[in-house]
């Protein structure tokens, strides 16, 4: 079985940093004194609370429900009392809080009653509700609800990719997995195989990972399925990217903006895949996954980890050592520097990375582009990152889109390979939330500017109606006035003119009826899968954690 | 402390890349010396301390750190460039001013390191040619001048200088064929001709090409600029000398003779003022090309990399804006 690979241009090659963290087996961690659940934890709605503080939770009892239908529920991740539901500080580098359900564990870890799904005599609709429910999201770092990508597409799936990549240095969760829990993962894999009626399951893993790759091979034997296939990719940073991993294992190139569906491919992180088998095989929710430990540590290495654990009680379990200086969540390319060290792992949570300044030094100072094209040749999206800098640097958005800003994947290759160290990425950070402050800028100003027409509009209709009635009163006392007989003329007439003012309000009101059914429409479709920025549907959508609903296991 | 990712840096900085540029042109210098004389190694230096004095100058005038940017070497860079492209037996005030004006106007007046619009060496060496264009065409012949004689020249006042200098062979061809209606065969069995080109200087552009392929192999500038030029250029070569024997010097002439090599491998390479997508590096060398073959065989002037440059430079923003790459995603054949 010879697969033929294909190339994406770019990519950088940083150290791995990958042997330390996988020497030891994944380890438990002991249960902290308190989990801190925030409610939100993916992309999409804020799940409402179903607890209230001072009541008693089990294992995997759901205390949060999904907000319509782009969300996802929220589950005690042990048994324990509700001591609080308060804000807290959240998992991001913006040091906002979010609403968050603390538990207090009392130890016995007990199960809410579990079942197994009987999937295969569920409806698809019925199967994606139970996932939604379960809280099952991506867990490549997009935590982009999965009940919403489990769909066929248009023009059928014909590809499922189930990406093991995990192309970003220091990070091992994945690779792991693979190697101890294949099987569970190829079983995962083969539920959405057939709720996508995928014709083949590819999984996509670096050649870096010998031993997972060994063993996601072996399981799949062991499995006996003939349409799913491990194939060994390069090691080149981003692989890992959906669209790079699909890239690489298909050929299709997915343009932003478009859904991988759309071209009959659909991508899965393996994490992901292991959570959706556990949901349908044990009925067990999304309440743990597995994290990296690694950076300026004793002991790197991976732990199966509850939702709500502090990260330094998990990180303090590898041995922090004294410089440290930083908690940055995911990898070194990517990653997001946390604002304290005790903030909750959560969904999202693939590593926690310890830093130092001695590990990840500040940049020399920023000097000046030189145009020398070191970005363009690394930048795996094929743009002119520099080109870019320029257009942002000036504040000249239009143009840095003309240059196609958001195509642009955020994954640090160009800053990476810069001489003239300049933090490219940081410019088209700022260029893309200036565009975004933009449009909803102009959203509101339309809404604003539709509202006054509006209101202009139907104060001149009062006034001409207004008009129209006096006339037709004075009309008819006149008519009335000067001769008695024509006094059934003059009732007819204003009684036609108010039932005339009656039907065009109710036209109006109509109108404007539809109108707000087609925004709402518009809001619905905004929220479905497709790359959107946050801001064109602010409501329906508010991605805090990444704004591409892609796994970017990376 | 760096705040947002990436968190890691690959181990880079403009020095290190105007270093490697530096490392480059090193077997051309040797080479150069060798065969012409230490007349090079003194205008090396005496550009190198101008324009080092002059950036530093310009940078405490702006207001800008001086540190950084001299440790930049972009400055020697420009240096250097000059150096090769002037006569070494120029006064060495004829040094001085270019590297003054090639720093100053054609650099800092634009904004610096990344700004300029056009090749700072190039400006310098356009300049002086119209202004001093007889100072500009005195080359000493291979061997012809001693050190002490060299520096006589550069430092000393008299100039008697039709005496001991020799046309440079683009010119001594070109004049050749217009005032003595000799063919091409005759004049290149000239003494002043070796095996392809100049005696001597075709070691100098060869040892250029050597260090261009250094550049290749360290990553430092991609091949389309030199292959793009020096293909042009020998393709028009070719066509000419198969059209006109007599009237015109053949590919491996063109290529090893004038300022073909350091224009191909250093000049046109240089990235701030040059084209910077892949189809458009093409176009802006094989432009480059087209310019210099006309000038040499057409115009006034001893060779026409420079303009050629100049007139390219122009054509950047246009060039980069037409070429702009497919985006991942957005290629044609999906």
């Amino acid at each position: 079985m010879l697969q033929k690979l294909f190339k994406f241009n770019g990519g950088v090659k940083p150290a791995t940093n990958k042997a330390a963290s996988t020497r030891d087996p994944i380890k438990p961690v002991p249960m902290p004194r308190q989990l801190v659940v925030p409610l939100h934890q993916h992309v999409g709605g804020t799940p409402h609370p179903l607890v209230e503080a001072g009541e008693q939770v089990l294992k995997g009892q759901r205390i949060g429900a999904a907000d319509g239908n782009v969300s996802s529920a929220i589950h005690a991740p042990t048994s324990g009392r509700v001591l609080a539901i308060e804000p807290r500080v959240m998992a991001h580098s913006s040091g906002l809080s979010s609403l968050s359900v603390v538990i207090e564990p009392d130890g016995e870890d007990r199960w809410i009653d579990t079942a197994p799904m009987p999937w295969r005599s569920m409806s698809p609709d019925e199967i994606r509700d139970e996932l939604r429910d379960a809280g099952i999201v991506g867990l490549g770092g997009a935590v982009f609800p999965s009940h919403l990508k489990l769909k066929p597409g248009n023009e059928g799936t014909h590809t499922l990719v189930i990406n093991g990549a995990e192309c970003e240095p220091f990070i091992t969760c994945d690779d792991l997995l693979m190697r101890e829990r294949g099987d569970q993962i190829v079983r995962g894999a083969l539920i959405m195989q057939a709720m996508l009626k995928a014709q083949r399951v590819l999984v996509g893993i670096e050649d870096n990972k010998p031993e997972a790759i060994a063993q996601m091979q072996a399981a799949v034997q062991r499995n006996g399925t003939t349409s799913m296939q491990v194939i060994a990719i390069p090691t080149r940073y981003p692989a890992g990217g959906a669209k790079q991993l699909i890239r690489v294992l298909t050929g299709i190139e997915v343009p932003h903006g478009r859904r991988s569906t759309d071209y009959g491919v659909q991508c899965f992180n393996t994490g992901t895949a292991y959570a959706i088998a556990d949901a349908v095989e044990k009925g067990r929710p999304l309440i743990s996954r597995i994290v990296t430990v690694a950076g300026n540590v004793e002991r790197p290495g991976n732990y199966e980890v509850l939702f709500g654990t502090p990260m330094d009680h998990l990180a303090a379990l590898a041995g922090i050592k004294a410089d440290t200086d930083r908690f940055i969540m995911g990898g070194p390319m990517m990653g997001f520097r946390m604002p304290a060290y005790d903030v909750p792992v959560v969904k999202a949570t693939n590593c926690v990375l310890v830093g130092s300044e001695a590990l990840f030094p500040a940049p020399a100072p920023e000097m000046a582009c030189i145009r020398c094209g070191e970005c363009a040749r690394a930048c795996p999206a094929d743009l002119q990152p520099f080109e870019l800098y320029w257009h942002s640097r000036a504040k000249n958005f239009g143009k840095a889109q003309e240059y196609h800003l958001f195509d642009c994947i955020e994954c640090g290759c160009c800053a990476y390979v810069c001489p003239s160290h300049i933090p490219l990425v940081d410019y088209y950070r700022f260029a893309k939330s200036e565009v975004w402050a933009r449009e909803r800028q102009k959203d509101a100003a339309d809404v604003a500017r539709e509202r006054f027409e509006f209101r202009n509009e139907r104060i001149e209709r009062e006034k001409r109606e207004k008009a129209e009635k006096l006339a037709a009163k004075t009309a008819a006392s006149r008519a009335a006035a000067s001769s008695a007989p024509g006094a059934e003329q003059g009732e007819a007439a204003p009684a036609a003119a108010s039932t005339a003012a009656d039907d065009s309000k109710k036209a109006l009101i109509a109108a404007a009826m539809a109108r707000a059914k087609a925004q709402r429409d518009a809001a619905d479709q905004a929220a479905a899968p497709v790359a959107t920025p946050p801001a064109s549907a602010p409501d329906s959508a508010p991605a805090t954690t990444a704004p591409a609903p892609q796994d970017r296991s990376i | 402390m760096s705040l947002n990712s990436p968190y890691l840096r690959k181990p880079t900085s403009v020095s290190r890349v105007m270093a490697e540029v530096l490392l480059a042109m090193a077997p051309g210098i040797a080479v150069y010396a060798w065969f012409f004389g230490a007349g090079i190694l003194v205008q090396l230096a005496l550009a190198t301390a101008a324009a080092l004095a002059f950036e530093a100058a310009f940078l405490h005038m702006r207001g800008r750190p001086i540190k950084p940017a001299l440790a930049d070497l972009s400055a020697v860079v420009t240096a250097w460039l000059i150096a090769l492209s002037f006569p070494s037996i120029g006064p060495w005030w004829l040094i001085v001013v270019a590297t003054g004006f090639a720093i100053i106007v054609a650099k800092h007046l634009y904004g610096g390191l990344g700004q300029n619009p056009f090749n700072p060496a190039m400006v310098a060496y356009a300049v002086m040619i119209v202004a001093f264009p007889a100072l500009m065409s005195q080359w000493p012949g291979a061997g012809q001048l001693d050190a002490s004689a060299q520096l006589e020249l550069i430092f000393g006042g008299a100039r008697d200088i039709d005496a001991i200098t020799a046309a440079t062979p683009l010119d001594a061809l070109r004049t050749g064929l217009r005032a003595e209606g000799a063919g091409v065969a005759s004049l290149l069995d000239g003494a002043a001709f070796g095996h392809i080109a100049a005696r001597g200087w075709e070691w100098v552009t060869a040892a250029f090409l050597l260090g261009g392929v250094y550049l290749l192999a360290r990553r430092i500038i991609t091949w389309h600029i030199p292959v793009a030029f020096l293909g042009t250029l020998a393709l028009l070569a070719t066509l000419a000398s198969l059209l006109a024997p007599q009237a015109y010097p053949g590919a491996l002439f063109s290529l090893f003779s004038g300022a073909a090599m350091l224009g191909a491998f250093f000049i046109l390479t240089d990235p701030v003022s040059g084209a910077t997508t892949p189809r458009g590096k093409l176009i802006y060398a094989a432009g480059a090309a087209l310019i210099t073959w006309i000038i040499r065989h057409f115009g006034a002037f001893p060779d026409g990399v420079a303009f050629a440059t100049l007139l390219m430079n122009l054509c950047v923003p246009l060039i980069d804006m037409k070429t702009q790459p497919a985006v991942f995603g957005h290629k044609k054949k999906g």
